[in-house]
């Protein structure tokens, strides 16, 4: 083994890392809100993905070109999600909450997987697509192009939250609801408005994942546990811990199928999640 | 969001009125002398359940009962740990896929009676609970969930790559001809599967209804309610939570047994997948949990859907009882979260009182 390999292996874990970090993020966000974890967070991501590959496949329109679009419609899916069915189970036992958003899971790949079969599909030569080699280190093009888009999504997301007016209503929802309300924060709006964002945050990363990645019904389970693993890593709620948990996740799965054995990247990356959240359930990162 | 302290002790003080499974349980002594319409009722489903296979004797309308009685065993299993203790797993499978590949190595390699396995299956998937429950369940909501279907995921990922029992292969259990009772396997009729899944149904649902009115059942629920409130009574919470683990994991792991012999092959796509945990979850949801009906009605409705949407629509169809169920599960969460026993009592009490409708909002 050369030391090529392994800083080739460092240098895609770390590119792969800032998608599941925008991928996070957006989960991160719903669940600092309101305290609910969208179990159908993957099927956002297989969603956001059919969307680019249907411009593409129809259309011909490209994956980055119609990744606005792509943005917008997972947005608006997040908005229907929240008012059709989280609005109602706010106050409801955990069980419900689980179920309601598990069940939605379900649906949605149950209904891909019936509308468009399920088939592996690929976006064939994409805009951006081949190598780069630098200094003996191969790189794929359209990964670079994701994980700078992805890093790029995520660093407005970061100033949207933390500079803007709405953004920092944003944050006083998720710290405290009663308070915020009293400050005349529109709370409920505020809600739905997490949904569209965190909607919208997939539909950046699976629009740029369907540039590189296999497009099937069943594609955002693994990424969806990835970002459960990323979002427990990171503290529950934190964004910036999301970044850093993905980034960390990219390079340990990276590192780990190089020099373990591919077929158990995962299970590293699920015993660091149970190593965090029995030695601190905080998160790495976490404010609590 | 941290400024909720007062919940709990409004929890606690509101648990007695808002569990109307538990005054039921505590009036139960006072109505024993039941209704003979009830007693009746219950002789006729008791003589429809015997004589079924023998009426409709068909392999598929007896596939489809064995069916419903697996997943009922599932769905109860599942129910103990999360209706009655409050811990929502998401990773089930990992039992019933432990008593599928104990009986099925040990019968495969050294012939031991199934029978025997299984009773090692389920001390295997006890031991495995404890191993599981001990650090997990000190976790709270979501965090436990996710962890058991990480874990659920890794075991599933360990026996795909595990050599000494048959890796992503799995296990091809050899066909017996002789001594069908003792090897556990019937190739000439499903009426012996039958008779042994609605066994197991009933042991399952008898331990239930004991539970539901014994003293570890009571604790279950005040676990569920309000874990600060019951240990600050005295409930060893770990304990019993644990405990509540290892008898939902041992139900689990016969119903493992169970389907090896029914299918004869075990491997692990079909009994560790996320799928069976869900589906699980969804049953229980589906019917109502926490109660002892619910898992049976739950199974009653949604097996025979899937089997017959998998019939009727052939290939693709296979995917249009999950669309159904998802649907149904999300309208069920959204508008009444008791599931269709609670939606079936509120209706009839609302017929009854007059329109008290919106009791036992769970």
């Amino acid at each position: 083994m050369t030391r090529e390999i392994v800083i080739q292996a460092i240098i895609s874990g770390l590119l792969m890392g800032f998608v599941y970090a925008l991928i996070a993020a957006g989960l991160s966000l719903i669940f600092g809100l309101m305290e609910i974890v969208n179990f159908a967070h993957g099927e956002f991501l297989m969603l956001s993905m059919f969307s680019a590959f249907w411009f593409w496949a129809l259309f011909g329109v490209d994956p980055l070109y119609s990744l606005p679009v792509t943005a917008a419609l997972l947005a608006l899916l997040g908005l229907v999600v929240h008012y059709g069915i989280i609005r109602h189970i706010l106050r409801a036992p955990m069980l419900a909450q689980i179920c309601a958003t598990f069940g939605l899971a379900v649906f949605l790949r149950a209904l891909a997987q019936f509308l468009w079969t399920p088939d592996f599909r690929t976006v064939i030569h994409p805009l951006v697509e081949g190598r780069v080699e630098v200094l003996g280190i191969f790189l794929g093009l359209p990964q670079i192009v994701a994980s700078v888009g992805c890093l790029m999504g995520f660093t407005l997301l970061y100033v949207f939250i933390t500079r803007t007016e709405t953004g920092l209503a944003l944050q006083a929802t998720a710290q405290d609801r009663q308070a915020a309300s009293l400050m005349g924060i529109p709370t409920d709006r505020m809600y739905a408005l997490g949904w569209a964002i965190g909607a919208a945050c997939v539909g950046v990363a699976g629009g740029l994942l369907s540039t590189f990645y296999f497009v099937f019904p069943e594609v955002g389970f693994q990424f969806a546990l990835i970002a459960y693993v990323a979002v427990a890593l990171g503290g529950f709620g934190s964004i910036l811990g999301c970044l850093l948990a993905g980034v960390l996740i990219g390079l340990v799965e990276a590192l780990g199928g190089l020099l373990i054995d591919p077929s158990f990247k995962y299970l590293i990356v699920f015993g660091l999640y149970l190593a965090v959240v029995f030695f601190r359930p905080q998160g790495l990162f976490g404010r609590f | 969001m941290r400024s909720r302290t007062p919940a709990p002790m409004i929890a606690a003080l509101g648990a007695a009125e808002r569990e109307p499974a538990l005054q039921d349980a505590l009036n139960e002594p006072a109505r024993t002398p039941w209704r003979l319409r009830t007693r009746l009722l219950g002789l006729a489903g008791l003589v429809a359940l015997l004589a079924y296979p023998f009426v409709l004797n068909a392999p598929f309308p007896q596939h489809v009962m064995i069916m419903i009685f697996l997943y009922a065993l599932m769905a109860q299993s599942w129910n103990i740990l999360a209706g009655y203790c409050g811990q929502i797993s998401l990773g089930h499978a990992v039992f019933f896929g432990i008593g599928a590949y104990s009986s099925g190595f040990l019968f495969a390699t050294f012939r031991v009676s199934p029978w025997l396995g299984m009773m090692v299956g389920i001390a295997i998937a006890m031991a495995a609970a404890v191993a599981i429950g001990l650090p997990t369940l000190r976790l709270r909501g979501h965090y436990f969930a996710i962890a058991t279907l990480v874990i659920a995921e890794s075991v599933q990922i360990v026996f795909q790559r595990w050599e000494f029992v048959g890796a992503a292969s799995g296990i091809w259990l050899p066909i017996v001809r002789e001594n069908p009772l003792l090897n556990f396997q019937f190739n000439e009729s499903k009426i012996p599967y039958y008779f042994i899944a609605l066994g197991f149904l009933s042991l399952v649902c008898l331990a239930v209804w004991y539970l539901e009115r014994s003293k570890a059942g009571y604790y279950f629920r005040a676990i569920r309610e309000d874990p600060e409130a019951a240990s600050s009574l005295g409930v060893d919470v770990s304990r019993y939570k644990v405990l509540a683990f290892m008898i939902s994991a041992g139900f689990m792991s016969i119903a493992g047994t169970f389907y090896a012999q029914y299918v004869l092959v075990v491997d692990p796509e079909t009994v560790f997948p996320l799928t069976l945990s869900i589906l699980v979850l969804l049953i229980a949801v589906m019917g109502g949990v926490g109660t002892l009906w619910g898992p049976i009605i739950g199974a009653a409705v949604l097996v025979p859907l899937s089997e017959f949407t998998r019939i009727y629509l052939g290939g693709t169809g296979g995917s249009v009882d999950l669309i159904i169920y998802g649907a149904l599960i999300v309208l069920i969460c959204v508008f009444r979260p008791v599931g269709l026993l609670g939606i079936w009592k509120d209706w009839r009490l609302g017929t009854a009182v007059g329109g008290a409708k919106n009791r036992g909002n769970a």
